[in-house]
């Protein structure tokens, strides 16, 4: 048997509203086919399954909202008996069972006016998960405090399903995410910034060139140059690809790259671009185009959103020179590119006018120095340098 | 096979004895009067004075002797009669044998075991019925076992003497006429873990020592209310497995602490404080302790029992908890 | 410049086109000679999705260094115009 958890989908995920499932029981699913589409803060995404079989049970309801690590359903492997029912963890309202001992009735409303509502951790985080009142609640525990008892008898007797969001309430969870992630990369990583100039002449020379050969449909951005480089770049300088777990910095053997895409609405996302070092240009413009799509359009992939093993932005569209950017936890570094621009330029001795760009790194101190953050830098540079080489 | 806690601790030692050459035993008594509490009777005729060795009622020199022995690469079981005398060896434990490989760099460890008994119910008074395994607990450098079980009486000893840093063992003396059934498998046993000895889904019991069959009577009282309580044996103060007893108290959401100590900066406050810090959202109900009452232990029998933990607490904990 | 039934036709579609990729922009504001690029907040990868679907819609071939003439409205118009004579 394997089981389908909801997914973290970003480091600032706790939990996710199951919108609607892609398979019912009884059908096949391969690895990496879409499972299920699960509405976190930020958007509608798309959910890869890992495991291939039958789907054999599923155990939450459309518009559920359920913790991280909640079991979904169950798949039955290739050669696997039925299984018994599962019992779903924390999804359908329990029962209520008899009570263990006579429930003393308590007439007091759990607290009274201007204090403290007299509630139990656990039930106020239940009431706060399923986004019910706890305040109207009638408390059975000790000294008439609201217990999960309580909370889920309130639930079993309230099933209405959440309304999905307003354009406006999910503006402001999202920022409500941003401002979580941002401020815990804020708190606990020591960022370090380093940037450089760099000459773009011929890798723009080589663009023009390049894109004069393709048909309208196959042509390339020179976003799609910096991200190939970053990605090359990183296999210099591994320890910049990685995610900090438990204290300690863990390499990521693939390269992952996260593209900042900010959304028409307000707020942002940042996909991964998968394995972005062994794609060829044309291939990655394809998979890049399509990805800002469909973040626009709301329909990204659970893989995508929780891959990501460095973050590139890409300010230079404002006519921003310089980046500085916040690493996006548990990443460890992030890269920023601002605009092409023409400026005096010192080549041999004479000063030309060349299109340059700004690019910069904000890294995590905890797992690497200047000198290595340099270094890379360095890297994306020799390597735009020989664009034909990308 | 069934078997006293008594016997269980005696067949451990003999173990040990017989697998290593470098094992002895020594304290007040342990030889020709074998043992305060029977534990060693017999052992000094199996293996003679040299390794079965009665000391003076000095406890600072023979827990010193046996780091001195321990430096020296044997591996020494020193008996202190009780928690009680041990504070005259509190010198020894706490700036000696704890603090060793640390003050040398790690050159020098000091692979003792030291055995005693602990806690109170059998009328010897104020002097002689402390529970003070929590103090142990609190000395980084050490470890600190409480077998509660016949099983672990006999088998945590063998572990112990594979360590190695000093292991303190704290028999309840309670229990040393109890029968239980040694369980399959081989005699040492792990000494990383606690152990669930009951399984319910209403309420954590978290206990160790003496007061783990006092939870377990609860436990059935409970049962017959429809109430399915959990009763989790620490078995290792220190280092104490915070993951068993957090994953208990995650699924039942209540949890009563029963130690025999004084409540006040009790073992019992320590396990409320990891709860508090690592399962606080977890929980249900505020965390209840059900420790001995403030006062030295009184020697009239209904007094004794009034100032110990008792199943009828436990129970009353349980129900207030309950709501 | 006087607006044959067939500009019409044209720039109906264009704004359509645009509407697709900025579906939340106020099209009957546009300003038809000034860059949408800066009217709509498109950045390169929006504007090179609306060179592709002019393309698309009125098979017209629009290589790189063209790119400048179709930043407007009304410049958009006057190429397709331009294409089919």
């Amino acid at each position: 048997m394997a089981e389908f958890l909801m997914p973290t989908l970003g480091a600032d995920m706790t939990e996710g509203t199951l919108v609607q499932w892609k398979k019912r029981i009884g059908d096949r699913i391969a690895k990496g086919e879409i499972i299920a589409e699960v509405d976190t803060e930020k958007a509608a995404i798309e959910v890869e399954c890992h495991a291939s079989g039958i789907v054999e049970q599923l155990l939450t309801k459309p518009g559920d909202k359920v913790p991280v690590g909640t079991v979904m359903a169950i798949i039955r492997e290739a050669g696997q008996p039925a299984a018994a029912a599962v019992q779903p963890q924390h999804i359908a309202p329990q029962p209520v069972t008899p009570s263990r001992i006579p429930p003393v009735a308590k007439t007091a409303p759990a607290s009274s006016p201007g204090t403290r509502l007299r509630i139990s951790p656990a039930a106020r985080t239940l009431a706060a998960e399923r986004g019910i009142d706890p305040a109207g609640l009638q408390g059975t525990g000790p000294e008439g405090a609201i217990t999960l008892d309580d909370v889920t008898r309130a639930l079993a007797s309230d099933v209405k399903v959440t309304a999905p969001l307003t354009m406006a309430e999910r503006q402001a969870r999202m920022r409500q995410t941003i401002a979580a992630a941002m401020a815990r990369s804020k708190r606990e990583i020591p960022h370090y910034y380093l940037s450089t100039t760099i000459d773009m002449s011929r890798a723009l020379a080589w663009l023009t060139t390049e894109n004069g050969c393709r048909p309208v449909t196959e042509r390339l951005l020179v976003s799609v140059l910096f991200i190939k480089a970053v990605a090359l770049a990183l296999r210099q300088v591994p320890e910049l690809n990685a995610l900090w777990k438990d204290g300690d910095a863990v390499r990521s053997e693939r390269i992952h790259i996260g593209t900042a895409i900010s959304l028409r609405q307000g707020g942002l996302v940042a996909p991964a671009l998968h394995d972005a070092d062994r794609a060829d240009l044309g291939d990655l413009m394809q998979r890049f185009q399509d990805l800002v799509k469909r973040a626009r359009a709301g329909s990204l992939r659970s893989s995508e959103l929780s891959d990501a093993t460095i973050t590139v932005t890409s300010l230079g569209e404002q006519g921003v020179e310089t980046v500085f950017g916040v690493i996006y936890p548990p990443q460890v570094a992030l890269v920023g590119f601002g605009k092409v621009v023409e400026r005096p330029w010192v080549a041999d001795g004479q000063v030309v006018p060349r299109p340059v760009v700004t690019l910069s790194l904000s890294a995590d101190h905890r797992v690497s120095d200047g000198h290595r953050g340099g270094l890379f830098l360095a890297e994306i540079d020799r390597l735009l340098q020989e664009p034909q080489s990308l | 096979m069934n078997i006293t806690y008594r016997e269980a601790v005696r067949s451990g030692l003999r173990e040990a004895l017989q697998r290593d050459p470098r094992v002895f035993l020594m304290g007040e008594d342990v030889g020709k009067y074998g043992g305060t509490y029977a534990c060693s009777k017999g052992l000094l005729d199996e293996f003679g004075p040299e390794r079965i060795r009665d000391t003076p009622l000095s406890e600072s020199t023979f827990v010193g002797a046996g780091i001195g022995a321990a430096l020296g690469g044997m591996r020494p079981i020193v008996e202190v009669m009780t928690v009680n005398f041990s504070l005259l060896a509190l010198d020894q434990i706490m700036n000696n044998a704890a603090t060793l490989r640390h003050m040398s760099g790690g050159q020098f460890s000091v692979p003792l075991v030291v055995r005693m008994a602990t806690g109170a119910g059998r009328q010897v008074a104020a002097q002689h019925s402390h529970s003070l395994e929590g103090w142990y607990a609190h000395i980084p450098g050490i470890t600190v076992l409480t077998p509660a079980t016949v099983t672990d009486a006999r088998g945590m000893l063998l572990t112990a003497l594979e360590q190695p840093d000093p292991v303190f063992i704290f028999e309840h003396a309670y229990l040393y006429s109890m029968e239980g059934t040694l369980e399959e498998g081989p005699v040492p046993v792990e000494i990383s873990h606690a152990a669930v000895r009951r399984i319910g889904k209403d309420v954590s019991l978290l206990t160790f020592g003496g007061s783990l069959w006092k939870a377990l009577a609860a436990a059935t009282q409970l049962a017959q209310a429809g109430i399915e309580a959990e009763v989790v044996d620490l078995r290792v103060l220190r280092p104490l497995d915070r993951d068993t007893l957090l994953a208990s108290v995650r699924k039942t959401h209540r949890a009563v602490v029963i130690d025999e100590a004084w409540r006040t900066g009790s073992f019992a406050a320590e396990i409320s404080a990891v709860i508090m810090e690592q399962a606080f959202y977890e929980l249900d109900a505020p965390v209840a302790r059900v420790c001995s009452e403030e006062v030295p232990i009184p020697y009239p029998k209904h007094l004794e029992e009034a100032a110990l933990p008792s199943v009828e607490n436990i129970v009353q904990a349980v129900r207030r908890l309950l709501g | 410049m006087t607006t044959t039934p067939s500009d019409a036709d044209t720039r109906a579609q264009i704004l359509r086109l645009l509407g697709e990729i900025a579906p939340e922009a106020d099209l009957a504001c546009l300003n038809p000679d000034v860059s949408f690029r800066e009217q709509l907040d498109l950045d390169s990868m929006d504007f090179l999705n609306f060179v592709v679907a002019l393309h698309k819609a009125f098979h017209i071939e629009i290589p790189e260094t063209d790119y400048p003439k179709y930043m407007t409205l009304n410049g958009c118009v006057a190429q397709v115009a331009a294409s089919r004579t």
